[in-house]
């Protein structure tokens, strides 16, 4: 049991964490978007017109990350060009993205797909216990976990991750020596939209293998407090993605096995661990917070 | 000209400008429409035809705006001292989830005594809901945006748990909801239509927000904070009070929005009792720049749309979602000029 929670927590987590880690590389540059939540179902939505259309899945998974993409640009647009507020125009672009897709995906409920195929690595996914439970899932999956690092590399050991934290913690001081800040923040914020688009990719074509309205169900919240968690850390995100796909997964294998608990209660279990995770870290996280996000999540105004 | 300039920023153009920007947004969903191969006029045309075209449409606006007012109310109040309260959704459930219990144990009761009692649980379930994510910010500064929308989600899983479970009417036939309440637990409707006594709740509540915003000692202290919290707080102002007061205020003014929902509506608990009453709100509080006159026309303007959606399915075929994707564009479409407004000031 313990092995296929675990399995199934790898595979439920992936478009959790490509979400956290988009959303890690937006707030990186001091830009909250809680319009991931709408970019995910963007990126579900086209990503399964498209493989319906074209019987390609990756073809469905390009269309999905350049929709999440599009769909983030409005953000950034809105917060770093017209200065809106970002948690309200986050939500404002989590509403838009949830009327267009149910408007465009309504034909598609239903509709059968080919769905990404799980590819074994060759080799290693015959080893006992660990090749069933790392090595014979989708692409998507591998990438999600192979991202998890390059991210990391990228943030903290280049130039462009240098320019892109330094935007996020002082962007004036960044400003002041030279940065193109609003280019390093509409990059960042796009970025992030892909990898949503990317999630919602993994949730209809190789998750789910549907396209249901709202299918998202608060994911995209769920890993903007996963950021937070992981107190900015790309490679602390991959933990929390991880332990959050296990309670997904421990929902089905709880189910299955005929447990007298309410499915109710099981679904409600997500959303309960976030609200616990992010009182008892709350005070922890404070001083790895980027000082430009202060302003956005305390600031009474 | 700078005279002419005051004259456009002052707060008397701000409805004309919100329907210059609400033309704006019906402009945009209008391309939209056009590029899925869909006559937006005959769009339009049903939506206003929905609302305005019978005595019904009317009344259905109001009823719609009903619960718009309080939710939005819910959203304005902790506003006003910078917090971000998207909980109505949820906070509308749990109101209707203690006026419920109320009417199922409590039936028994003459009208007189059970109506009050169930417009306080109305009031007590929202405040419940609200002062969870209060608390968790005054203590814990956990932001409440996060919290209140992942509460949506608990919330509206339990209603769904309740109409399944413990509260099951045993008649139903497996379909989910409670059993009907009895008739000393109803709102009564008026001019035979579905308004309810509802409306004047949220009118009150509405009159009672702006009085205490403008008049008393509460709502000079939350301009205060509103304007500038450090200095609030140096002034010795309890913020952490105000915290708890706002949240939990708005949430039980959602929460009697559920109340009416159940009570005059529905007459019974099922899933589906608010067609994300919660979240428009949400959009009519800042279409309304959180001021409560405001509030009162956006809920109408935004149950125009509401009702207008309703038509868009039937004599289209179009889903309801069409309406929603017009407001989020309004909502986009007045965060973008607000800044605008505040540079030229």
């Amino acid at each position: 049991m313990l092995a296929s929670v675990l399995e199934g927590g790898i595979r439920a987590g992936t478009p959790i964490l490509y979400a956290t880690l988009g959303e890690v590389i937006a707030e990186r540059a001091g830009i909250v978007n809680l319009g991931v939540e709408g970019a995910i179902l963007v990126g579900a939505c086209a990503g399964f017109i498209t493989t319906a259309q074209t019987q390609s899945p990756l073809l469905g998974i390009a269309a999905a990350a350049l929709a999440g993409g599009a769909a983030s640009l409005v953000h950034a647009f809105m917060v770093v060009t017209v200065r809106a507020n970002q948690i309200a125009s986050g939500l404002a672009l989590m509403f838009l993205c949830l009327g267009v897709t149910s408007f465009v995906g309504r034909p598609y409920v239903a509709v059968k797909i080919n769905a990404v195929a799980p590819l074994a690595v060759p080799g290693l996914s015959d080893l006992p216990v660990v090749g069933r439970l790392l090595f014979s899932h989708d692409v998507l999956v591998y990438g999600a976990y192979l991202l998890a690092p390059l991210i990391w590399l990228i943030l903290f050991y280049t130039k462009w991750g240098l320019a892109l934290r330094a935007v996020g913690e002082r962007q004036a001081v960044a400003f002041a020596s030279g940065l193109p800040t609003a280019v390093v923040q509409y990059a960042a914020v796009v970025c992030g939209g892909v990898l949503a688009g990317v999630a919602g990719a993994h949730l209809s074509l190789a998750y789910a293998r549907s396209w249901v309205e709202g299918m998202s169900n608060g994911r995209g919240f769920i890993a903007v407090a996963l950021v937070i968690f992981a107190t900015w850390h790309p490679l602390r995100a991959v933990l929390g993605a991880v332990i959050f796909g296990a309670v997904f997964a421990l929902q089905l294998q709880i189910q299955a096995r005929g447990v007298a608990l309410s499915p109710y209660f099981l679904d409600m279990t997500p959303y309960l661990l976030t609200l616990v995770g992010l009182l008892l870290l709350a005070r922890a996280q404070r001083h790895t917070m980027p000082e430009g996000l202060k302003e956005v999540f305390e600031g009474l105004k | 000209m700078a005279r002419l300039a005051r004259l456009a920023d002052s707060r008397l153009l701000i409805p004309v400008r919100l329907l210059g920007l609400t033309a704006l947004a019906f402009v945009a969903v209008g391309i939209f429409l056009l590029l899925f191969g869909k006559n937006p006029l005959a769009a339009y045309r049903a939506i206003f035809a929905g609302a305005f075209g019978s005595t019904y449409g009317l009344s259905e606006v109001v009823v719609r705006a009903i619960p718009l007012m309080l939710c939005a109310a819910a959203t304005a109040i902790p506003a006003r001292i910078g917090l971000l309260n998207v909980g109505g959704e949820g906070q509308l459930h749990a109101g209707a989830m203690a006026a419920t219990w109320g009417a199922l144990t409590l039936g028994f009761l003459p009208r007189a005594a059970l109506l009050p009692g169930l417009v306080a649980l109305g009031l007590l379930g929202g405040a419940a809901a609200a002062l969870v994510p209060a608390v968790l910010r005054w203590a814990a500064g956990v932001n409440e945006t996060i919290s209140t929308l992942l509460l949506n989600y608990v919330i509206v899983l339990l209603v769904e748990y309740v109409v399944r479970g413990p509260w099951k009417d045993p008649l139903s036939y497996n379909w989910p909801f409670t059993p009907e309440f009895s008739d000393s637990a109803r709102l009564g409707l008026y001019w035979g239509t579905r308004i309810h006594a509802g409306l004047w709740f949220a009118l009150v509540a509405i009159a009672l927000f702006y009085f205490v915003l403008r008049r008393t000692r509460w709502g000079y202290e939350v301009r205060v904070i509103g304007d500038n919290p450090e200095a609030a707080v140096r002034a010795g102002i309890p913020l952490g009070r105000y915290i708890l007061l706002t949240m939990c205020a708005g949430g039980a003014l959602a929460g009697l929005a559920g109340m009416a929902e159940v009570c005059a509506i529905q007459s019974r608990l099922r899933p589906g009792i608010s067609t994300g009453f919660g979240y428009t709100g949400f959009l009519v509080s800042w279409l309304a720049l959180h001021h409560p006159l405001g509030i009162v026309a956006m809920a109408v303007l935004l149950g125009v749309l509401s009702v207008g959606g309703d038509q868009v399915q039937i004599s289209l075929g179009l889903p309801y979602a069409t309406v929603n994707i017009i407001m989020a564009l309004i909502f986009f479409v007045v965060l973008g000029s607000r800044f605008r407004a505040a540079r030229t000031a």
